[in-house]
């Protein structure tokens, strides 16, 4: 029995060593680009939702923490549909979600009444461009408008030397192989937005949504990662993912047709020209935007994904209002919205944005 | 009831009936009947929550939820059913199940009576470290390894064995119900492996050795003795890998195309099931959806409890006729 | 089978030893059938994983780390999924063992015993995303509780019982009949019998099952999602506030479109699998150096 006796004493010692030999202080490059903003704050808050913005919420974490060390925020990036439902169930403080609070199912009511007192608002603050990758060895450049995309994706096209490929690509050689499609295989706002566009823009036959329409067949992949690696291993492969994926896999980006009849290679400028000319349909503080898909702002890239921060105008607990909307205000200030650029999102356009500031003021 | 016999200092035998239960086998049995209610309660309450979640996305259900094939819950006229996802599930659950249960059961037999005694234990951990492999782990080398590496075979399979339905269709695939069937069988083997090492272990040295007494060789010997008396711990384990390969969420997420077509062409590019479903619909499902996704987890629960209780049926048929016969 | 009378012995005849040797040769093929996916898969885990198997990676978080950055490390989910396995167990492994006890031993055939019997069965295929609902409605919401390691304990556990009671159903129900009936005739009471003679002839089998659920629930990342929340930062306290978990970390880490957070992703795989194995170990170790038969008894 004297073995147990040993067991067990190297079990403690073996767990108190577990317990005092980790760290959460992690210094890295980048930590000196922090503006101190009033650091004295405590506390913590729960976030939840879009996944597309989980890298601009890290970033931001990263320099709201370092600056205000007593803070603590857990964003947790379970996808949009979940983070308003945890919004509404009071179980976070605010939420990332691709898409506003959905009238037709209610959501801006279930939002008040969790606001209590309040209004619940949505506040955009990341535009995340979607990228349509392919993989054609030594194609670049491959430009396609809205109807050719949606030849492919609703499975018509099927070979890359289509006529209609050929001829929106004068003088590039295409090879005769199959194209694989492929979309979300999972609901997501990414879904929810391609679609939308295709819609706006050509005769896509389906109702837009989060869930790609089973008719259209292609090929499915699970999340944004999902279909890079899906694309990045498959010769003649095309696929829609957000701009930060595409870049960090290298993939081959195309040029889509926007309304203006131009060819608009994907940037955070030509990003943020669209949403520069989308119309706001919320009221007061509440800036639900409503994008053109079909806009002709010259140099405006159209297939666009804009996130939303959902959270209480008044009606959260004096604590978290506090905490809230001292990260909101970070993440719209000057150097919030320039980290975007390098992390393959689109800042906002300026106008926007002094519009999201005065409501980020109003939160109490 | 136990008849205490009790040798007095004379060495005559008293009996005493024992008809009063000690204190420390009251408060045992109470313990364990405890138990059991517990888990009744958790299962009720689980119960009573994924109805009460369910039905009012039931209820707005345009479309027969047992047989519709698409699923949308939040189209404007919802229409949803689990006709594609349970048939998913089936499928890929019994192709895992019967590509799985063979090697595990070799595999158990090597273990138990063929590999050298000192390495047997060594072995046993060695499959025992394909349980601990994450299940999210097992998706993503399935979806980064498998996926590419399995279109070759598949296209072999499809050229020389499609006359066979399963194996038949025009389009062959990487992500097909075939490569996450082998994923699934690949993750519930050391579930039946271990089980059944563990039961034919146990069977009785005296049989084993009676029967090679009798000069049966060693398969003869397995044949005779090992595997009767395994069969219903080896179907138990085989439920249980069953019930863990139905219930099965990330791993087959990551590879399943989410189609929602009733195919037997396991090499095409189609496939989902109930669990996937959840796992993809989940992130983003409003209030409805999430409860027409809850409303399928309830099928599955059915579906689970209807092949165990043909497992236990066919276990105690088997139990009856053995008895009878010998 | 006509047995030879024993005037000497004849060798076996050769139809008999081909089948004998063909199922040697099956038998053997099995084995290795099993452990070619095995190999694929550790390989694969551990030549993505060694990038970052540094001592940072264990004794930091990820706090303060951005989205491109590399360094941080999954100490917090490690902490975080130790505590929520180890509270698990404790829930699940006596829940568990005394339903087996009371299926095997005391309620055989009974009612009761057929019902539980039943939902047990029911609970085995409980999808694990479920589990997490279930607890997130009831815990959580209804309750009112904060995101805790126990609350993910809790949703673990309605995966992990099941598991318990019906590998230990087996394990109890192959143990002979005559070891029990031998205890009784001693005068021995019926539950000193179960403790001190069934449960340490089943123990290796018990161990197994346990160890079997271990794996299972320590790769969960469903029911995490719903409970433990998500944090960064190191929390010790599962009573409190949102915790990591590997699985939950490894899921993240391995969706985020950079090539930094994909080989943390790795690692934390790796890390899972060890854990698991070590916790196997120890326990099979115990196992054999408890067990009836090594004590020579």
């Amino acid at each position: 029995m004297k073995h147990a006796g040993r067991l067990t004493v190297a079990a403690i010692a073996g767990a108190l060593m577990l317990a005092s030999c980790g760290t959460d202080a992690n210094t890295t490059s980048g930590a000196g680009t922090i503006t101190p903003t009033g650091g004295g704050l405590t506390g913590t808050i729960n976030a939840a939702g879009s996944s597309a913005q989980a890298n601009a919420i890290a970033e931001w974490k990263k320099s709201f923490q370092a600056a205000n060390p007593g803070v603590e925020i857990n964003y947790q990036p379970s996808g949009s549909g979940a983070g308003i439902q945890a919004f509404i169930q009071g179980t976070v403080a605010f939420a990332g979600s691709d898409s506003a609070l959905n009238d037709e199912k209610g959501e801006p009511a279930q939002a008040d009444a969790r606001c209590k007192t309040g209004k619940a608002i949505n506040l955009p603050m990341v535009i995340g461009p979607v990228a349509v990758i392919y993989n054609l060895p030594g194609v670049d450049g491959l430009r396609l408008s809205p109807a050719t995309l949606a030849g492919i994706f609703n499975s018509e096209i099927t070979k890359w030397d289509a006529p209609e490929i050929k001829a929106e690509n004068p003088g590039v050689s295409l090879p005769s192989i199959p194209i694989q499609a492929f979309h979300r295989s999972d609901e997501s706002g990414t879904s929810d937005n391609f679609t939308k566009f295709l819609k706006a823009t050509s005769d896509w036959p389906y109702e837009p949504g989060k869930a790609w329409p089973p008719e259209a067949k292609g090929q499915g992949a699970k999340g944004s990662d999902g279909i890079t690696a899906a694309v990045k291993n498959t010769e003649g492969a095309i696929g829609y993912v957000e701009l930060s994926y595409a870049e960090n896999a290298g993939l081959q980006k195309a040029a889509i047709k926007n309304g203006a009849g131009e060819f608009v290679e994907l940037t955070p400028e030509s990003a943020g020209k669209t949403v520069e000319a989308a119309e706001i349909t919320g009221t007061g503080n509440d800036l639900k935007l409503k994008i053109d898909y079909a806009t002709d702002a010259p140099g405006a890239y159209p297939i666009v994904l804009v996130t939303y921060e959902i959270t209480c105008e008044k009606g959260l607990p004096a604590e978290e209002a506090r905490l809230v909307k001292a990260f909101l205000e970070h993440t719209a200030s000057d150097q919030g919205q320039q980290v975007l650029r390098d992390l393959g999102y689109a800042p906002l356009p300026a106008g926007l944005l002094e519009k999201v500031r005065t409501a980020i003021a109003s939160i109490s | 009831m136990a008849i205490l016999v009790k040798s007095t200092a004379g060495g005559q035998a008293v009996r005493r009936p024992a008809f009063r239960r000690g204190n420390g086998d009251r408060v045992f049995r109470l313990l364990a009947t405890a138990a059991g209610i517990t888990l009744l309660a958790i299962m009720a309450a689980i119960a009573v929550f994924l109805v009460a979640e369910a039905i009012p996305a039931l209820r707005a259900n345009t479309a027969n939820f047992l047989t519709e094939l698409t699923w949308q819950p939040n189209a404007a006229e919802p229409v949803f059913g689990i006709g594609a996802l349970a048939f998913g599930t089936l499928l890929s659950s019994f192709l895992a199940l019967v590509m799985a249960t063979p090697v595990a059961v070799g595999v158990a037999l090597f273990i138990s009576h063929y590999a050298p005694r000192r390495l047997a234990v060594v072995l046993g951990y060695v499959v025992d470290l394909l349980a601990a492999v994450p299940s999210v782990v097992y998706g993503l080398w399935g979806a980064t390894f498998l996926v590419p590496f399995i279109v070759e075979p598949s296209r072999f399979l499809n050229r020389y064995l499609g006359w066979i339905p399963l194996f038949g269709g025009d389009t062959v695939v990487g992500r097909s119900m075939f490569t996450a069937s082998i994923v699934l069988a690949i993750m519930i083997l050391p579930i039946i492996a271990a089980i059944s090492r563990e039961v034919f272990l146990q069977v009785p040295r005296a049989h084993e050795e009676a029967a090679l007494a009798l000069g049966a060789t060693r398969w003869e010997m397995i044949k005779m003795v090992v595997l009767p008396f395994g069969r219903p711990g080896v179907i138990s384990a085989a439920m249980l890998g069953l019930g863990r390969a139905m219930g099965e969420t990330i791993a087959v997420a990551l590879i399943f195309p989410a189609t929602f077509t009733v195919s037997f062409q396991i090499l095409g590019p189609t496939g989902n099931s109930i669990a996937a479903n959840i796992a993809n619909g989940f992130g983003e499902a409003t209030d409805l959806g999430r409860g027409a996704l809850i409303a399928s987890g309830l099928v599955l629960f059915l579906i689970t409890l209807a092949v165990n209780m043909a497992a236990r049926l066919i276990v105690a048929r088997r139990a009856a006729y053995a008895r009878a016969v010998a | 089978m006509s047995a030879p009378m024993p005037t000497g012995l004849r060798p076996v005849p050769a139809v008999r030893r081909a089948k004998d040797r063909f199922v040697q040769a099956l038998v053997c093929l099995a084995f290795v059938l099993a452990i070619i996916p095995l190999l694929a898969v550790l390989w694969m885990v551990v030549r993505n994983g060694l990038a970052r198997f540094d001592l940072e990676f264990f004794t930091h978080s990820m706090r303060g780390i951005g989205a491109r950055d590399a360094g941080g490390g999954a100490y917090h989910a490690i902490v975080g999924t130790l505590e929520q396995v180890l509270l698990t167990s404790l829930i699940s492994v006596p829940i568990g063992l005394f339903t087996a006890i009371y299926l095997v031993e005391y309620g055989a055939g009974g009612r009761l015993a057929r019902i539980v019997g039943f939902f047990v069965d029911v609970m085995t295929g409980i999808p694990s995303v479920v589990a997490g609902l279930f607890i997130l409605a009831f815990w959580i919401l209804a309750l009112g509780m904060p995101f805790s390691g126990f609350a993910g304990a809790l949703a673990l556990s309605i995966l992990m019982i099941p598991v318990v009671v019906r590998s230990s159903e087996e394990m109890l129900r192959l143990v002979p009949r005559d070891l029990r009936e031998a205890a009784y005739a001693l005068g021995v009471p019926k539950w000193r019998t179960i403790v001190r003679v069934v449960l340490p002839t089943a123990l290796p089998g018990l161990v197994t099952g346990v160890m079997l659920a271990v794996a299972r629930v320590a790769g969960e990342t469903a029911p995490l999602l719903l409970t433990v929340f998500f944090t960064d930062s190191i929390n010790h306290d599962p009573f409190h506030g949102p915790q990591m978990g590997l699985p939950l970390f490894v899921f993240d880490q391995a969706g985020r479109p950079s090539d930094t957070a994909i080989d943390r992703a790795w690692t934390g795989a790796l890390t899972l699998i060890l854990i698991v194995m070590l916790l196997n170990l120890v326990a099979r170790a115990i196992a054999w150096w408890r067990s009836p038969a090594k004590r020579g008894s």
